[in-house]
């Protein structure tokens, strides 16, 4: 298995420099140094010369992918690309342009946005689990038919439409918790409320459909009926035989979101004042801060491989006939 | 023990955090219960500052906190209109003396052109002291405690918080000069660089000075360079309360700028401090921490979650206006006269990105004022009969006030004067201009897109600025008429009428007989503005114009301009300080966009640059005044702009708030609001009861729906397989 992940982990490399040049081309193709340093001087008053000097100073002054002028290797590496690129493999994300250290911005943030997506995940995983269960229990039958139906329209709803309503609901209507906001240590909970509640029936809809799917697949297997055969409840034959072997599909779907919590939410965060990753991308989407989107986009890509490679792992840890090699 | 006796304590558990979590009633209440009854403000922010060092911050996001820490030597009064300059730090107005060539000093009336050197000479108040922190901070020696750290001590440092002692010293006229010399510092960028470049003696040459002498910087840190030994002509201390500042020739509008951060005092102590190797890495620089003697103190720098500004314990004290306007009084706008501020202990502002949640903890009584979003605005405010806005009754019935001011801005239309078609002095294009102006109809623009919230412009100056007139004398006369004492836009006939003249009839070019086509520069290229572009489509149309909107992004719109490829275009101005001539220069033919400048529409008049460079140096006055009424003449005759609108700001406010008088000049007007946090608090309890039946309810209902469903799985346990 080492010798497999050791594979892995090379393979990241090509498709992680593949992904820093198009997050750069793309940049760039919208954004010029000469914009960079403008978003960041101002747009009243600003002088070529000011312009000149802070492109200059953030390494900005450089050709972007190609050196024409530059001798030998210095042609690709004297390049604005290069430079900005190859501390990132060193996972040293530098400064933003605004001059703030990303490394600790990001250090400080993904708590927040840890708080908000791992109760999300592990609520909204224990209650579509458990009413998918219950859809499979009453298959074929008025529950099932009406439940399928409230999950489809769950999932036709825009992501922003539970933000706002849960906003106007929870928070104006009845007054239950903040709107929105954030605080420190316990502080925090009374916030945390109502995003981990919108995220929750946000996803609901389209897990607990999927999570059905497995159950169904399963409880037509042959082991199935041979519990039913010996005469098993069944309730006990859907959670001791039906939830634990489709729980393998399910935990290893799990596996591969679990590092990319860290990441944030995009909207939930900016819509509740969250200060966490999902915020951090977007306001430097915003500022035009070459430094962060580059490197959220690269922490981003390095998360889901990790998330790639775990779930793979974790299939030979949950399954035995599944060997890495 | 059964299963569910044993799940028992793990609910109590989770009922109790979630309850400890919700708190006192009420629940909804976003701050900690030891915030309750204090004499605290709050507010929110909507982006967060980018700069919060004096010398590179320019915009009003960022002005709302350091123009409460930085105090430069002028201020605005806070009531009287028009804006009056009196001093803040400084002991009078500056005395200014003219100069000639030869050093001879001149009367104060002198003709501007025999005036070589204007020297301000600044008195600032003895005894102010700084905020207390950690740059002034001695040991018992008298050295700086801070100044000489090493490496791994800074290694630890992560906030201020971790350099626990403090001290202060009193502000010097030194300090005044330090910061003139760190705008001309060129690794700081300040923005007014380029123009203080043109004005301040010798400014330019300290810039290249200062970038010759200073260390370089390693990997990537600036080493402390102390601008003290650096001589500067431009900018010298006096003695320990007075300094001077040389600028070549006259500059009237100077004394504005020393009503701004850009002129505040910095110590050298606080750049000792963060300069050192390894701060930067940390986030700890002046562009986070200020330094200032205001009457606050950033105490928390959090722009992703809070801003906190404290009462500073060792602010030099002042008193709330005792004069102001007629009916200030009789709004209580002089209850306090006198009184010592500031008024408020602290001052909360959170982070806001959405307008939604932003207005409905306005509504709730969490922030104490707000503006009004669009998606509000029907919420918050009617007009009447005769077209004024008030509050609807349910915000009358909060107890919400209004407050409403036109602002010192203006949205234009711009020409660009370079172009084949539009641009020009001949007879052709200024008609085909002229009649666009009256086409493009900025009284329905505001109507639709601005909820009412303009005055339609008449001229480059807004209200609130020498030289704007209103009523029949300020009309622009090629675009309104004046009826039954309203203007009235010109009706399109007359449009139509002008572009026939023009020899473009029924809108159409002579030489191909098909329309005219115009291209439309527009930086506004999302979903929202393209109902705006529709309208604008829609205004040329009623010429038989074919306007080609040309969406791209704000940097390339900036680019178009700079490059003077565009061809019509929308672009606003906001006032550095109310002067005339802050607008005027927008037109100046020598500060053409193409040439570097501000002159977007590349307009160029002779006539009207000669009087620019008289009225520049003149006082208020009938004088000045008929110069102003000439420029306003020539450009509402050469149209190059079509002057849209003035913005009108609306802002809302609770009842426990005073003191609230728009100012659209002073930044620094967080020290005059007074709050009554008792009332606040009452009514923050009454509007805000939890409301508990719906969780009853949807309990109810689940349990309700789960008897059918036990019963189906009963039975279908006990019944019998086939």
């Amino acid at each position: 298995m080492t010798a497999y992940i050791l594979r892995r982990l090379l393979y990241a490399i090509p498709i992680l420099i593949g992904v820093n040049l198009i997050t750069f081309v793309l940049f760039f193709v919208v954004n010029s140094p000469d914009d960079m340093a403008r978003m960041q001087l101002g747009d009243k008053r600003v002088t070529q010369e000011a312009i000149d000097t802070w492109k200059a100073e953030h390494g900005y002054d450089r050709p972007l992918l190609y050196n024409a002028e530059a001798p030998g290797l210095q042609r690709l590496t004297d390049t604005i690309f290069f430079q900005k690129s190859l501390k990132l493999f060193a996972f040293d994300f530098g400064l933003s342009d605004s001059g703030r250290d990303i490394g600790y911005d990001i250090r400080q943030r993904m708590w927040p946005s840890l708080a908000i997506a791992l109760p999300t995940l592990l609520v909204g995983l224990a209650i579509a689990i458990s009413y998918a269960l219950m859809i499979v229990f009453f298959r074929a039958t008025y529950i099932d038919f009406g439940s399928v139906v409230l999950l489809v329209a769950m999932m036709s709803i825009s992501g922003l439409f539970y933000i706002i309503g849960g906003q106007f609901l929870i928070g104006k209507l009845f007054h239950l918790v903040p709107i929105s906001g954030y605080d420190r240590g316990l502080e925090a909970l009374k916030f945390l409320i109502l995003p981990v509640v919108v995220g929750v029936a946000a996803g609901i809809g389209s897990s607990t459909r999927l999570y059905r799917t497995f159950f169904l697949e399963e409880i037509n297997r042959d082991y199935v009926r041979t519990a039913r055969a010996k005469g098993l409840r069944e309730r006990v034959v859907l959670f001791r035989h039906v939830l634990r072997n489709a729980l393998i599909p399910i935990l290893t779907g799990v596996v591969a979101v679990l590092p990319l919590l860290f990441m944030g939410a995009l909207i939930i965060e900016s819509f509740f004042g969250v200060p966490g990753l999902g915020s951090y991308t977007i306001d430097a989407i915003n500022r035009q801060d070459f430094s962060i989107v580059r490197a959220m986009v690269f922490l981003g890509s390095v998360l889901y491989i990790l998330g790639l490679i775990l779930t793979d792992i974790s299939y030979t840890l949950v399954d035995p006939r599944v060997r890495l090699s | 023990m059964s299963r569910a006796s044993r799940s028992l304590p793990l609910l109590l558990l989770v009922a109790a955090a979630l309850l400890t979590a919700c708190g006192e009633p009420p629940w909804n209440k976003p701050y900690p219960e030891s915030q309750a009854g204090e004499n605290i403000l709050y507010g929110a922010f909507t982006e967060r500052p980018k700069h919060l060092d004096p010398a590179r911050s320019y915009s009003s996001n960022e002005y709302s906190f350091i123009a409460q820490v930085y105090e430069p030597p002028l201020q605005y009064h806070f009531l009287k209109r028009p804006y009056e300059l009196v001093p803040l730090t400084a002991h009078a107005l500056p005395e200014v003396t003219f100069f000639d060539a030869d050093g001879n000093a001149l009367p104060s009336d002198v003709a501007p052109d025999e005036i070589a050197v204007s020297e301000y000479l600044v008195e600032i108040e003895p005894g102010i002291r700084y905020q207390p922190h950690p740059a002034f901070a001695k040991d018992a020696d008298g050295a700086y405690r801070y100044h000489d750290l090493d490496a791994r001590t800074i290694e630890r440092i992560n906030t201020l918080d971790d350099l626990p002692e403090t001290g202060t010293r009193e502000l010097t006229a030194a300090d005044y000069v330090y910061q003139i010399k760190r705008l001309a510092t060129p690794w700081l960028h300040s923005p007014i660089a380029g123009l203080m470049g043109e004005h301040i003696l010798g400014f330019a040459e300290l810039g290249d000075r200062i970038a010759a002498q200073a260390p370089a910087p390693v990997d990537g840190e600036r080493p402390f360079f102390d601008l003290r030994q650096v001589p500067f002509a431009g900018a010298e201390v006096v003695d320990r309360y007075r300094y001077r500042i040389r600028l070549e020739g006259p500059y009237p509008q100077f004394v504005y700028w020393l009503a701004m951060p850009f002129f505040a005092p910095m110590p050298w102590e606080a750049e000792a401090l963060y300069n050192q190797p390894g701060m930067k890495q940390n986030n700890l620089t002046l562009d986070w921490y200020p330094v200032g003697t205001g009457p606050f103190m950033l105490s928390e720098n959090n722009p992703n979650l809070r801003m906190v500004l404290a009462r500073n314990t060792n602010f030099h004290g002042e008193r709330y206006p005792s004069a102001g306007m007629p009916g200030d009084r009789a709004a209580g706008l002089l209850d306090d006269a006198g009184e010592p501020m500031p008024f408020v202990d602290q001052a909360i502002y959170s982070l806001e990105q959405e307008s939604i949640p932003y207005w409905n903890k306005f509504l709730q009584g969490y922030y104490d004022s707000s503006g009004i979003s669009s998606d509000a605005f029907d919420q918050a405010i009617k007009f009447d009969a005769a077209g004024e806005a008030g509050l609807t009754a349910d915000m009358r019935e909060q107890g919400i006030e209004l407050v409403t001011a036109v602002q010192t801005s203006i949205w234009y239309m711009g020409f660009n004067m370079l172009d084949p078609l539009l641009g020009g002095d001949s007879e052709r294009a200024r008609l085909l201009r002229q009649a666009i102006s009256i086409a493009v109809d900025f009284g329905e623009y505001i109507s639709i897109f601005a909820n009412g919230r303009g005055v339609q412009g008449q001229g480059p100056l807004p209200p609130g600025i020498f030289g704007h007139r209103e009523g029949e004398a300020g009309i622009n006369p090629y675009v309104f008429d004046w009826e039954n004492g309203r203007v009235v836009r010109k009706p399109i006939a007359e449009a139509k009428a002008l572009l026939a003249k023009a020899g473009y009839r029924d809108g159409r070019d002579p030489e191909t007989g098909r329309p005219l086509t115009i291209y439309y520069e527009a930086m506004d290229a999302g979903p929202d503005g393209k109902a705006r572009l529709n309208w604008m489509r829609k205004q040329f149309a009623k010429l038989g114009i074919e306007l080609v909107v040309r969406a791209t992004d704000y940097n390339r719109f900036q680019e178009k301009m700079r490059k003077g490829t565009g061809q019509v275009f929308m672009w606003g101005w906001n006032a550095d300080y109310p002067d005339p001539e802050n607008f005027f220069f927008l037109l100046y033919g020598p500060n053409r966009k193409v040439d570097g400048g501000e002159n977007a529409a590349n307009y160029q008049n002779a006539e009207f640059d000669a009087l620019f460079e008289r009225m520049k140096n003149m006082d208020d006055g009938p004088e000045r005044q008929q110069v102003i009424d000439r420029m306003n003449a020539i450009l509402r005759h050469d149209a190059p702009w079509s002057f849209g609108f003035y913005p009108k700001s609306f802002s809302l406010h609770h009842q426990w708030l005073d003191n609230v008088k728009p100012n659209l000049m002073a930044n620094n007007t967080l020290k005059y609001r007074r709050l009554e946090p008792a009332i606040r608090e009452q009514l923050r309890a009454q509007w805000n009861p939890p409301v508990l039946w719906p969780i009853g309810a949807l309990i109810a209902v689940l349990a309700v729906g789960a008897i059918p469903a036990v019963l189906v799985a009963r039975r279908r346990e006990r019944g019998r397989a086939l």
